[in-house]
């Protein structure tokens, strides 16, 4: 359903990516693991049609991305920028829905259909400033599930919360888009992490970013947060995507 | 909400320590032009029920609230424009930063040779001064607009004009308020200013100005004590509002 051809983006003399090749299949989660600084952000940027990319060409479900799509969210890292402090949790969810033309009512069952489903239902009226970092960025994820996009993109969406929160929203995650069947690109730096959640795990190497690695992972499902990081498939692939990393990093190097 | 209160009363301790002291110094015969604090407070308090003071106020008051009102309805959208087109500000701004340091009371000779209306004249002034911190407050508050904010919206597929409206705006809101409530003082100073410079039929400044012809100094005072207690009350007034609209801001 997303097809990436030979994108390759510069800022200026900067070369941020270098020509990345890859497709995401309808319902699949796919992270794309990277050392910080290999453009993927940038990556996820131009998905999502904020970056206008220097070449080659992204297509969802086959239409060609010229600027945002219709049926896309993002969930940013910063939820303390991205949630808009001046409306409730049940406004911020809200919010994006005018641009499917409910009316008012519907878009207020729909945000607290969706705050439910992150856990939140008794927070709807609070404020994000009077939320922990978790619950903030629960609302994000409720904001971008209410929409209903065929395709979610996650920016380092749990890089700001602590590690018991981390691994709370990771489960969140993989539970409601199950539930969904939403298509998924999730952009970290964290390995365990990519391995965690991942359908397929896709490395890009330090800039100019380009894939060095496409790993499909074959754990069961659903993961579970002790069971899965022991499971001996996880430790192989862990060490892996490591490799394939630390590879790159090395490289300039030795040269 | 203690800390706040124990300030206004340590303020209100100030105020009363420096007239105490004015009073006694004024009855020990220091000075002898200006009258005794105590008859300025009773005269300002005369002056609160005193029907040709009171006329003299609502003048002042209707080119005050005039001269403001159109500051907000041309300053605000004025600034929106050119703080959502940084290019046209970067082509405006050598003319706004020419324009702003010229003092208001220096232009009110060419305002009587161009306005025959006295409200017109009075208000003109006063838009003169107080327009600059609303169309500098609203540029710098678009410009200080989180681009994560905006992006977050860009990314659910809004249009240029829907961030303006729901980011932008809301998010530059309380730095347009705070340009409003400066504009109000300063709209103060003027309304008053141009009616001691130009004269006219009725105003506070008016007032001030007759009851010096008449040696009335206690009068004088009074009326001006009790404009000043009024930009107070203003700013006491809009910095309630403000702290209670953009609640979200300081608790962050």
């Amino acid at each position: 359903m997303l097809e990436i051809i030979d994108v390759t983006h510069t800022y200026g003399a900067y070369q941020a990516l270098g020509g990345v090749k890859l497709t995401l299949a309808e319902g699949e989660l796919v992270c794309v693991v990277g050392p910080s600084g290999c453009g993927k952000s940038t990556l996820l940027r131009c998905v999502a049609g904020l970056v206008q990319p220097t070449g080659g060409r992204i297509l969802l479900d086959g239409v060609p991305v010229s600027q945002t799509p219709d049926n896309l969210a993002v969930v940013f890292q910063d939820y303390s920028r991205s949630l808009f402090p001046w409306m409730s949790a049940a406004a911020n969810v809200a919010l994006p829905l005018r641009r499917k033309g409910m009316d008012r009512a519907s878009r207020r069952t729909a945000a607290m259909e969706a705050l439910e489903q992150v856990g939140l239902a008794g927070a709807a009226g609070k404020y994000p400033w009077e939320m922990s970092g978790g619950m903030q960025q629960r609302v994000s994820i409720a904001r971008a599930l209410a929409y209903r996009p065929s395709l979610l993109l996650m920016d380092e969406p749990f890089g700001s919360v602590d590690a018991q929160t981390r691994e709370d929203l990771e489960d969140l995650v993989l539970r409601v888009c199950a539930h969904h069947g939403m298509t998924i690109m999730l952009v970290t730096h964290d390995i365990d992490e990519s391995v965690y959640l991942g359908d397929r795990v896709v490395v890009l190497s330090r800039s100019p970013g380009t894939v060095a690695g496409d790993l499909q992972v074959s754990l069961p499902s659903p993961r579970d947060q002790i069971a899965t990081r022991e499971h001996e498939t996880f430790v192989r692939l862990r060490a892996e995507v490591g490799r394939l990393i630390r590879g790159n990093q090395l490289s300039p190097q030795e040269t | 909400m203690r800390t706040r209160s124990t300030r206004v009363l340590r303020g209100a301790v100030g105020v009363a320590g420096l007239l105490v002291a004015a009073e006694l110094a004024l009855r020990a015969g220091h000075v002898t032009l200006l009258p005794l604090v105590s008859t300025v407070l009773l005269r300002a308090a005369e002056l609160t029920v005193d029907g040709e003071f009171l006329s003299a106020a609502a003048s002042t008051l209707a080119s005050w609230a005039a001269g403001l009102a159109l500051t907000v309805a041309v300053g605000i959208p004025i600034g929106l424009l050119l703080g959502a087109m940084p290019k046209v500000e970067a082509v405006v701004r050598p003319l706004i930063e020419f324009l702003r340091p010229i003092p208001s009371v220096a232009l009110i000779p060419l305002a009587i040779l161009v306005f025959t209306e006295q409200l017109h004249l009075r208000a003109a002034i006063v838009i003169y001064a107080a327009c600059w911190p609303v169309l500098i407050n609203t540029i710098y508050g678009l410009k200080d607009v989180d681009p994560v904010a905006k992006e977050t919206l860009r990314s659910f597929g809004f249009g240029p004009l829907a961030v303006l409206v729901r980011v932008s705006l809301p998010s530059a809101a309380p730095f347009i308020a705070t340009g409003i409530r400066l504009a109000a003082s300063v709209a103060i100073v003027l309304a008053v200013s141009v009616e001691l410079v130009a004269g006219g039929t009725d105003g506070v400044g008016v007032y001030i100005i007759k009851a010096g012809g008449g040696g009335r100094t206690d009068l004088m005072i009074a009326a001006t004590v009790l404009t000043g207690l009024f930009g107070l009350l203003v700013n006491v007034a809009f910095v309630a509002v403000e702290r209670k609209v953009f609640r979200w801001r300081h608790a962050r």
